[in-house]
């Protein structure tokens, strides 16, 4: 049957309170150059990543930022760890180890974790 | 030192007025310092620390009536100029008390007056008990009791940027300079008094121009771990629960967002003075787009005016930090110094 689309659609808010932030602290205070990110996107125009696909490392560390983990979950995995935005990054932030807590502790949640 | 017979009429006594009658004084001249409200002093003395390095504003303070303190000097408070009248090369400066003063110069350092938060209905000042501006945090930190109007200690706090300033909702297209470092300061106050306390500044852009401040809005995502939001909230509501609820985009995300919070801190911004403005329409004194007193020229004349004699000192001009006024203030007396001396206007 043809579907029109009618639907009760989700609410686009980040809905901050309700979100759960515990991967972002568990990142903050492992890795402190967490915080210092002024999200300038330099990390993002380097990315190989990013040329090739819509991953940009800038709105995933936001995203974490915000508890909007799913989004993380689903994405996270295009970085190859290359570590070039480390490189180019004016606030020192070590890019690569965010990624890198972020995926350790993404895996405890995972649906099908061991 | 040769003694001057020439006086020099300087309305206002804040930082730009005090520093400004001292170096005259301190140079020979005599000073008549006019100051509307009971104690000189202005904004400074309601703040608590100053950025960039959280010096007791009370030390500046000291400074300043130490400056003030000269033979020279002539202060009346609790006047407020209302008018000047130029006859050959004098001035008669009235005060609203009837007087009339006589000045060879004059100095406008009738500052700033804060943006009436009140003007932005959205945020909820005066409607919701625990919306407050950046000048009541500071009286709170004076009495060092950051609590909300119930005695609740805040856990979670908010900082909007930009009220009253880039906004032509309210008429005023320029950035008040001072707001976001100020922002950064408190926030990082708040988390010194409260060492648990979650806080969020929202920000259109962080304007960190000036000495130090990159560096302070630095250490504060460091050491004292604030939280900054791109977006400016839309609307504050009240819910069910006595917490206050912001709307923002969180446009580095590109999506809305909702935050409950126990506490919003307007930064407002900075107006030109009524006091400053009700002398510019007595008088003819030129005020600019931003209706702070024009400068003759931006570049090298920020401190003279388009009347002969009558010069600009501090934040009558454009939002300054306490820095900027006291170097704006010795400026002035140099330009009054010339144009006492040599007729240069």
């Amino acid at each position: 049957m043809e579907k029109f689309g009618f639907a009760i659609l989700k609410e686009r808010h980040i809905d901050y309170d309700a979100n759960d932030k515990s991967i972002a602290e568990y990142i903050a205070d492992r890795e402190p150059t967490f915080r210092l990110c002024i999200e300038c996107g330099c990390c993002s125009a380097t990315c190989t990543t990013g040329t090739f696909t819509r991953f940009s490392l800038r709105e995933l560390q936001i995203y974490l930022k915000r508890g909007e983990n799913e989004y993380v979950r689903e994405n996270i995995r295009k970085c190859m760890l290359c570590g070039k935005c480390i490189l180019v990054c004016p606030r020192g932030v070590n890019t690569r180890n965010v990624i890198t807590l972020a995926k350790q502790e993404l895996q405890k949640t995972e649906k099908n974790a061991v | 030192m040769p003694e001057m017979k020439n006086t020099v009429v300087i309305v206002g006594g804040g930082a730009a007025g005090m520093e400004a009658a001292g170096q005259l004084a301190r140079s020979g001249y005599y000073v008549t310092l006019i100051e509307k409200e009971t104690n000189t002093g202005g904004h400074v003395k309601d703040w608590y620390h100053l950025f960039p390095n959280s010096r007791d504003s009370a030390e500046v303070i000291e400074y300043l009536e130490k400056q003030i303190k000269h033979d020279n000097i002539l202060l009346i408070t609790g006047t407020a100029v209302e008018n000047f009248e130029k006859t050959n090369e004098a001035f008669i400066v009235k005060t609203d008390d009837g007087k009339e003063r006589p000045a060879d110069a004059i100095i406008m350092a009738t500052g700033f007056d804060l943006f009436k938060s009140e003007r932005k209905e959205e945020y909820g000042y005066g409607i919701y008990d625990n919306v407050i501006t950046s000048a009541d945090l500071e009286s709170m930190f004076r009495r060092n009791s950051i609590k909300r109007v119930n005695g609740e200690i805040p856990e979670k706090i908010g900082f909007v940027h930009c009220v009253g300033s880039r906004d032509e909702k309210v008429g005023n297209l320029y950035c008040s300079k001072l707001c976001c470092v100020t922002a950064v300061k408190q926030a990082m106050e708040v988390r010194k008094h409260l060492d648990n306390a979650k806080i969020f500044c929202f920000y259109m852009d962080m304007r960190m121009g000036g000495a130090l401040y990159e560096e302070l809005y630095r250490e504060s995502q460091e050491k004292y771990r604030i939280n900054y939001i791109r977006g400016k909230v839309s609307e504050v509501s009240e819910n069910i629960n006595n917490k206050l609820v912001v709307k923002v985009e969180d446009t580095l995300a590109g999506r809305p967002l909702k935050m409950e919070l126990d506490m919003l801190v307007l930064m407002a911004g900075m107006e030109m003075s009524d006091g400053g403005s009700k002398v510019a329409h007595a008088t003819g004194l030129l005020t600019g787009e931003n209706r702070f007193f024009a400068p003759a020229d931006h570049h090298f004349g920020s401190n003279r005016s388009n009347i002969k004699g009558v010069f600009y000192a501090g934040t009558c001009t454009a939002p300054l930090n306490v820095t900027e006024t006291i170097s704006h203030a010795r400026a002035a007396v140099s330009d009054v110094v010339d144009y006492l001396r040599n007729g240069i206007k």
